[in-house]
């Protein structure tokens, strides 16, 4: 059942990146070029979404236990953190370089247009070379 | 600041973020799970072998997104803006950051501020400054 509702939860995540423009590179560069043609666009998927999740999150904090009687698994740091920044800061140069954040790069590998695979590609290694990271550091 | 009204497109963008919305709202009441992309992605890498099926799961979905899409209308364009080298430095950089930095724009941009997260609100402020600095040196001041 967990499975179903995550293939689920998958597919609108999916359909509604698709919907909303973010698979669309182009789009999402003219987001964040304030200086130029700007195009709030995206601004309203993040408005939107937090208009669903907002409730959402509040009730599931509030009864701290899925509507299903089982945990919830929230991040446990609290700090803010050199990690974070430097982490955010890689990201946000990475998504401007192509347009690109994780979800509708993914998402746009089974489109026939656009299908980014080389960055897709580069994202696991990237995520790889943190692993490889933190297990060196671990030893 | 001009803002390109040609292709501004409040209402499907609205309606999209609604969707997405629905699925964080899905994935934390019905699985307790953040449905943050480069988390979910990054602990297939890591976890457990029984934590894998839910998080393959959630994927297998998000790519079956645009095959169900293109089965009832066109799919929307899309246009590249880097190729080669760059794809490459973008995709290692989101990668690596988004592990380091803990999240994404979904993770800590959706469900993170959704849950009023202060780390999240940062890693949020912060991702989007760098984006911003990026997409505003490569057009106006080294394409410019």
């Amino acid at each position: 059942m967990p499975n179903l509702f995550a293939l689920l939860a998958g597919l609108l995540f999916g359909l509604g990146l698709i919907l909303s423009g973010m698979t669309d590179p182009a789009k999402v560069t003219a987001f964040l070029d304030v200086a130029g043609a700007w195009d709030p666009s995206l601004a309203f998927v993040m408005g939107g979404a937090l208009l669903v999740a907002l409730p959402a999150f509040y009730v599931a904090r509030r009864r701290g236990t899925t509507l299903r009687g089982e945990p919830l698994q929230l991040p446990t740091a609290r700090r803010l953190d050199r990690p974070l920044i430097v982490g955010s800061v890689m990201f946000g140069a990475g998504w401007g370089l192509a347009g690109y954040c994780p979800g509708p790069a993914l998402a746009s590998l089974s489109m026939t247009d656009g299908a980014p695979w080389l960055f897709v590609a580069a994202m696991l290694a990237g995520m790889a070379l943190y692993e490889a990271r933190q297990w060196w550091r671990g030893r | 600041m001009t803002i390109d009204w040609l292709y501004f497109t409040p209402w499907t963008s609205l309606a999209g973020g609604l969707l997405i919305g629905a699925a964080a709202a899905l994935l934390i009441l019905l699985n307790g799970r953040i449905a943050g992309i480069s988390g979910i992605v990054g602990g297939l890498l890591r976890a457990p072998r029984a934590d894998r099926r839910w998080r393959l799961a959630f994927l297998a979905g998000l790519l079956l997104a645009a095959p169900l899409w293109r089965g009832m209308a066109p799919l929307p364009a899309a246009h590249p803006v880097a190729g080669g080298a760059a794809l490459v430095l973008a995709g290692l950089l989101v990668g690596f950051g988004t592990r380091l930095g803990a999240g994404c724009t979904s993770g800590h941009g959706v469900c993170g501020l959704a849950r009023l997260s202060p780390r999240s609100l940062a890693a949020a402020v912060t991702f989007m400054l760098a984006g911003a600095v990026t997409v505003f040196v490569l057009r106006h001041l080294v394409g410019g």
